[in-house]
């Protein structure tokens, strides 16, 4: 006998996700995180502005300035984003489903001639639109405002590389709203849920660049005697930050908005023979580069959301 | 058997475990078309339990079900497409207002918006929720939301609708206009399966009741006749009456099914049939006084109480 189910799974599918998108841009929690992260981008842009103007020299890629540059206090625009594109993701997610349990409609909802899988990918839809939305929206006033006050257009390869930038900070984003589902379907209560993915977030912003250097140095010790045990240590570091994905966006960008970067992992001097340093690398070269991170990153979202898929369709209705 | 005569709703050896906990324990149950069905019961005897395995909102662990001819397990879409469902304690998006949760229900059926305009508006003027349709459903009273969850059922123009427990926690008023609706939509031809533990309410609302006791249906039939079989009779005559003892002055009395002292002088007959006369007559014919008799017919409380005499309801909550 086949168990095939009837009808497509995706009924209802956008209905969901447009509700979901239509009740995130009216809602409050929504607007007082947007607002944070748009007052901190114009603030740290305002400033790389000022620090740009001051320093003006020869460089091909001034636009992309505009999102690296740091000045004292402030950090720089993508470190704002690696910091910030987290919050906004959980404020849209942590609540998806345990949310329907605790407000009582899921039952109702589902009552309706839909399959689960349409809801729980509805409202993980819902969320990414709003995400694209803001991160759209942002990066367009950050343009904007480079165009206006550093006086020239961007090129075509910062745009390039900007949209680049763009779909990496969408994807991480989308790491962060998966999270925030799985939380939302393994948890029961919303409150729960947002502590759990909160902590997380510090977990990766703020207490593994301190703890993959501890770990591996004790998983990989130094022999002082043997050099290759210094790169083996490294490489284990490497890899275990590379766990956050804090640490896969922070790179990507690194290497999109820096053409001149070469490699996001040693280099040996051997390597460098022939290459003009701080020479930029063409686009195609920073996308390879890039690529296993933004892969990493769309491994991890897959990841997450079948986790949330699975418990969701194990759940029982009944709270 | 023409389709007008098959059950609309049949379940045959219906269990459903939540680990080594059985909820619902092979019950059968067949519901014909135009019919109301009651699920009468304490809390944590299966009413909901069955209901949500009716919708396919989970999963038998073992038995079969067929709502309107489909298995809602294999035609989930189908069968939740004409059965309304009125949840036990019904949630609503409570910022958005009345009709817009509702056009998002009616968008999820997949009714085109002027369809469902037209089915919404006249939904909401049936409940009586015209007037407050635009405004947030967070302002909504009890009442109110019940009402509205009522609108959806109408709304979504389901052939059966299956409502948990739909009077829980109203005020009487709105109890009393919920059951209203409720007997309209039942006057439309719609088969309405209906969850409680009110007795008085399922006694005046319902064709047939099923009495669920820890996941097992014990009884199931018309109010009248479980009245008769679990307590004898469908007629208590309450007699109070010095200087004979009853039983004995009654025991061959026809119509009579039991005589129970409840004190000194008082005693209580069940009867299937007005037995009054004949126990006044006899007691006086014995010799006693006979000072005062009161007539009733028997309710589903008493069933109910008769029924679950003796249970550990603990075990069952």
């Amino acid at each position: 006998m086949t168990r095939q189910r009837e009808g497509s799974p995706f009924a209802g599918l956008s209905t969901v996700a447009l509700k979901e998108a239509a009740d995130h841009m009216n809602s409050a929690r929504i607007h007082l995180v947007m607002l944070l992260v748009i007052l901190t981008a114009i603030g740290s842009v305002y400033a790389a502005i000022g620090q740009i103007k001051a320093t003006i020299g020869e460089d091909q890629f001034l636009f992309l300035r505009l999102f690296t540059t740091a000045q004292q206090p402030l950090p720089s625009f993508v470190s704002f984003l690696g910091f910030l594109i987290p919050l906004v993701a959980i404020a849209l997610g942590f609540d998806a489903i345990n949310g329907e349990y605790s407000r009582r409609t899921l039952s109702r909802v589902l009552s309706q001639p839909i399959y689960r899988d349409a809801l729980l990918t509805g409202k993980f839809l819902g969320g990414l639109i709003v995400i694209a939305i803001c991160l759209l929206t942002l990066w367009l006033l950050v343009t904007g405002l480079g165009i206006l006050s550093l006086g020239l257009p961007p090129g075509g390869e910062e745009i390039a590389r900007g949209l680049a930038f763009l779909f990496a900070s969408f994807v991480y984003a989308g790491v962060w709203l998966a999270v925030a589902m799985a939380f939302s379907t393994l948890v029961k209560s919303p409150a729960t849920s947002a502590l759990c993915a909160l902590t997380l977030w510090l977990v990766f912003t703020v207490f593994w660049p301190m703890l993959t250097p501890l770990v591996a140095g004790a998983v990989a010790p130094v022999d002082l005697l043997d050099p290759m045990t210094a790169v083996h240590q490294i490489a284990v570091q490497q890899g275990l930050a590379r766990i956050s994905p804090n640490v896969l966006y922070g790179e990507a960008t690194l290497a999109l908005l820096n053409p001149a970067t070469r490699s996001l992992g040693l280099l040996f001097p051997s390597q460098l023979s022939g290459a003009l340093m701080g020479a930029p690398l063409p686009l195609s070269a920073s996308l390879a580069l890039v690529w296993p991170q933004i892969a990493g990153m769309i491994a991890a979202l897959i990841v997450l959301f079948t986790i949330a898929y699975v418990s969701f369709q194990r759940q029982e209705i009944r709270a | 058997m023409s389709a007008a005569e098959a059950p609309v709703i049949e379940a045959g050896g219906l269990t459903k475990r939540y680990g080594r906990f059985t909820a619902v324990d092979g019950i059968d149950l067949a519901v014909n078309k135009g019919e109301v069905f009651g699920l009468l019961g304490p809390n944590g005897s299966g009413k909901t339990t069955t209901i949500l395995l009716l919708l396919g909102l989970t999963e038998p662990s073992a038995g079969t079900i067929r709502v309107l001819g489909l298995d809602p397990l294999r035609k989930p879409l189908s069968v939740k497409r004409r059965v309304g469902y009125l949840p036990d304690q019904i949630g609503f998006y409570d910022h958005l207002s009345a009709e817009e949760n509702l056009a998002y229900s009616a968008r999820l059926a997949g009714l085109a918006s002027a369809e469902a305009n037209r089915r919404i508006s006249d939904a909401l003027a049936r409940v009586r929720l015209s007037d407050v349709r635009g405004k947030r459903v967070a302002t909504y009273s009890r009442g109110m939301r019940q009402r509205l969850g009522l609108a959806e059922v109408l709304a979504k123009g389901s052939e059966i609708a299956i409502l948990d427990e739909p009077t829980s926690g109203l005020d009487p008023q709105s109890t009393q206009e919920l059951l209203e609706l409720i007997r309209e939509l039942a006057a439309d031809g719609v088969t309405i399966v209906l969850s409680s533990h009110l007795l008085a309410m399922m006694q005046s609302l319902c064709d047939r009741v099923a009495l669920f006791s820890r996941g097992r249906i014990g009884l199931i039939g018309k109010v009248a006749d479980l009245t008769a079989d679990v307590l004898g009779g469908t007629h208590v005559v309450e007699v109070e009456a010095d200087g004979i003892d009853l039983a004995a002055v009654l025991k061959d009395a026809p119509h009579i099914a039991a005589v129970t002292p409840l004190r000194a002088g008082r005693w209580r007959v069940d009867a299937d049939a007005d037995v009054r006369a004949d126990i006044a007559h006899r007691t006086v014919q014995a010799g006693g006084a006979l000072s005062g008799m009161t007539i009733r017919q028997s309710s589903l409380d008493e069933v109910y109480a008769r029924f679950f005499e003796g249970e550990d309801h603990d075990q069952a909550a």
